[in-house]
């Protein structure tokens, strides 16, 4: 029954779907790149930023990693550009650029 | 070797749940079903069963628990009547979709309103397109024959399903009769371990259950569920002749007692249909020509074999149980004649309400009825379609 | 159409006539007949008429509907005579049981012109006796089986004892006064039966 998921498409006739559609591999969403919907940008100031990691906590989608105690680039990859990071700021280190 | 014993319907479905011994039971009590976990609980206090009982604040938890039970893994079951089943509504549809082999001993009791506590069937045919199967029973020896049925067809990899094992709310779960009894060991090799081969505490292979479906997946998930549901019908016979060996008793979509040659046939389920045998042989000393079919599987619904069976006859009754307040009669009659259509087998049939909220239903109601198929035929006269048997007037 | 010997029992709430008519299948079943033990359910309350049945049979039954032309009644308090219609469809060779310290003679004019056979059992009396207490399901059994003849004295009491140690296991201290209940009235029918 396990099923490599990466195959399956909105192509994919109703025999090959999993039951239910049940997925079976864990932390799936990484291969989602809802990078691709954003149409606004985050940028970090990295001379204004003192890494209280506000950013990171607030990020509704995980796109801020930490890494040593430090915030480090954004996941653009997965950031849909929605903004909560530039307005939670408490220093305006993060500012919003129109596209991509 | 088969035990003798006497109990209630609710005590053979208590003791089958006890010969199982699955893993979870999460259940809020309701009348008539409230006997079920009350024993399985005696059982688990007494330290004969190990299954973990989930006393839950609603039956919408129950259902719930139920289908978060099963996807992690366990066998699960549940009791529920009435307003309980209708509360679970939600849950059922999901349970299905999900394709969660829970079990579901249902004692049918009428939905409200006006407010009653007895039997009828329209909380079962409430939920009859939730995506469960469902199976009634005749008496108490059927509920506990079918409830031990239940896992090996809900499991079964062709299947993966839920399954409702209904029986009449006090007619049959309050009322003491004889019983054979399996010996437990038989029931435990009969059932099995369960052993699913996905589940969400399975270290090192996680899994999903249950995700947001876009409309690009929606009608591919519900025909793959509604195809699991038609393949049951195979399993449940394949099933039920497995059943017969260890237990000498024969079970199939539906009994035909007496039609072969039969004019005249009374389309029944649940208890009624025993009232209806005893009816049909003494019709039978008096030389009529009567037959009973009692449908012990509603879901999924046989059409073609009913139709089939019912082709030989002049007239038939379509007993309901319920009151679909639709203007179009009952859902038995509404299904079996549809299918009988379709095969274009245009036999007579009359559509009867009987037995609402524990309105009794007698033999001589069944000569009556009898007595009006054969007038239709003889002489002409069409008895009027839905009508309420017994009602004052 | 055979439905077997059929019993309806009257009572009222908390007095013990659906445990009655439980009882007596229990013991039914154990000399190897085909039984029901039924109670026809409503929203009772401690009081409240109520209405229990039996069949018993040497063969299967299938038959699941009430009982209209009962082959007995039992009658396990005597002011429910007042407001319901106790003898209603009894067969005329049949009988009618009633809890009470009168006469047959004296409860007859109250059975609406019943012609059968009637009978009285002082179960007050009898449970006090025996129990120290009122309960009066276990002279009301002892009498509708002495009186149906559906089971031997001897097996029934033997059956009951057996029965009773299950149903009493936490309250042993009972077996004996209920078995000596159903004695005494085996022995005030003796007579009459």
């Amino acid at each position: 029954m396990r099923t490599d998921i990466s195959r399956i498409n909105e192509q994919t006739p109703h025999q090959e779907l999993t039951e239910g559609l049940m997925v079976f591999a864990g932390g799936t969403s990484k291969y989602f790149e809802t990078g691709e919907w954003r149409t606004r940008t985050p940028i970090l100031n990295h001379d204004l930023c003192r890494q209280c990691m506000v950013c990171s906590m607030v990020c509704p989608d995980s796109c801020i990693p930490l890494k040593d105690g430090e915030r480090v680039e954004f996941d653009y990859k997965h950031c849909k550009g929605c903004g909560i990071c530039a307005k939670a700021c408490p220093f305006d280190a993060i500012e919003m650029k129109e596209g991509r | 070797m088969a035990v003798k014993d006497r109990m209630s319907g609710n005590e053979a479905v208590a003791f089958a749940i006890r010969q199982i011994n699955p893993d979870v039971m999460p259940a809020f009590p309701i009348t008539p079903s409230t006997e079920i976990p009350q024993m399985v609980s005696t059982y688990i206090a007494n330290g004969e069963i190990d299954t973990e009982f989930i006393p839950v604040e609603s039956e919408h938890s129950a259902m719930s628990a139920a289908i978060g039970s099963e996807a992690a893994g366990a066998r699960t079951l549940t009791a529920t009547s009435s307003a309980g089943l209708a509360y679970m509504w939600e849950e059922l549809l999901l349970a299905a979709s999900n394709r969660m082999p829970v079990a579901l001993a249902l004692v049918n009791r009428a939905l409200s309103g006006p407010i009653n506590i007895n039997c009828d069937h329209s909380d079962g045919m409430g939920a009859r397109d939730t995506g469960w199967i469902q199976i009634y029973a005749e008496n108490n020896q059927e509920v506990y024959d079918n409830f031990i049925q239940a896992y090996p067809i809900a499991e079964d990899p062709q299947v993966h399903l839920p399954i409702m094992i209904c029986q009449d709310g006090f007619i049959t779960s309050h009322a003491v009769e004889n019983i054979e009894l399996l010996e437990d060991g038989d029931v435990k090799e009969f059932v099995g371990e369960y052993e699913p081969e996905e589940f969400l505490l399975n270290p090192g292979k996680p899994i999903a259950v249950g995700p947001y479906s876009v409309t690009n997946y929606a009608m591919e998930a519900k025909k793959n569920q509604a195809d699991a549901l038609k393949r049951s019908k195979e399993v449940i016979l394949k099933v039920a002749e497995e059943f017969e060996k260890i237990s000498g008793r024969k079970y199939g979509l539906f009994e035909e007692y007496r039609t072969e040659d039969a004019d005249y046939i009374m389309l029944i389920m649940g208890s009624a249909a025993g009232t209806a045998k005893q009816a049909v042989d003494d019709l039978r000393e008096q030389g009529k020509k009567a037959g009973v079919i009692k449908l012990r599987v509603f879901r999924p619904f046989p059409a073609d074999e009913l139709a089939e069976a019912l082709k030989g006859a002049k007239a038939v009754a379509v007993m309901d149980r319920t009151e679909s307040y639709n203007g179009n009669g009952g859902p038995l009659g509404s299904e079996v004649t549809a299918g009988l259509y379709r095969k274009k087998i245009m036999v007579e049939t009359v559509n009867y309400i009987y037995g609402l909220g524990g309105r009794d239903f007698t033999v001589q109601e069944v000569y009556d009825i009898f007595g009006e198929l054969e007038d239709f035929i003889e002489n002409g006269k069409a008895p009027e379609q839905f009508q309420y048997i017994g009602l004052r007037k | 159409m055979s439905n077997g010997f059929e019993i309806r029992w009257h009572g009222r709430g908390g007095q013990g006539a659906k445990t009655a008519a439980l009882l007596l299948a229990d013991a039914a079943f154990k000399t190897g007949k085909y039984v029901q033990g039924f109670p026809e359910y409503g929203p009772e309350r401690m009081g409240a008429p109520i209405t229990a049945y039996n069949r018993i049979s040497d063969q299967p039954i299938r038959v699941h509907s009430n009982i209209y032309t009962p082959d007995l009644v039992a009658v396990v308090d005597e002011t429910l005579l007042h407001s319901v219609d106790v003898t209603d469809g009894l067969k005329e060779d049949g009988a009618v049981i009633v809890n009470s310290p009168k006469s047959p003679e004296e409860i007859r004019p109250m059975l609406k012109g019943y012609k059968g056979k009637v009978y009285t059992v002082d179960a007050r009396k009898i449970s006090v006796e025996a129990l120290g207490k009122y309960f009066p399901n276990s002279p009301m059994l002892a009498a509708a089986v002495a009186v149906s003849g559906i089971m031997e004295h001897d097996a029934f009491i033997s059956e009951m004892r057996n029965s009773y140690q299950h149903k009493f296991a936490k309250k042993p201290e009972v077996i004996d006064g209920n078995m000596l209940a159903l004695q005494l009235t085996y022995d005030a029918l003796k007579d009459v039966v």
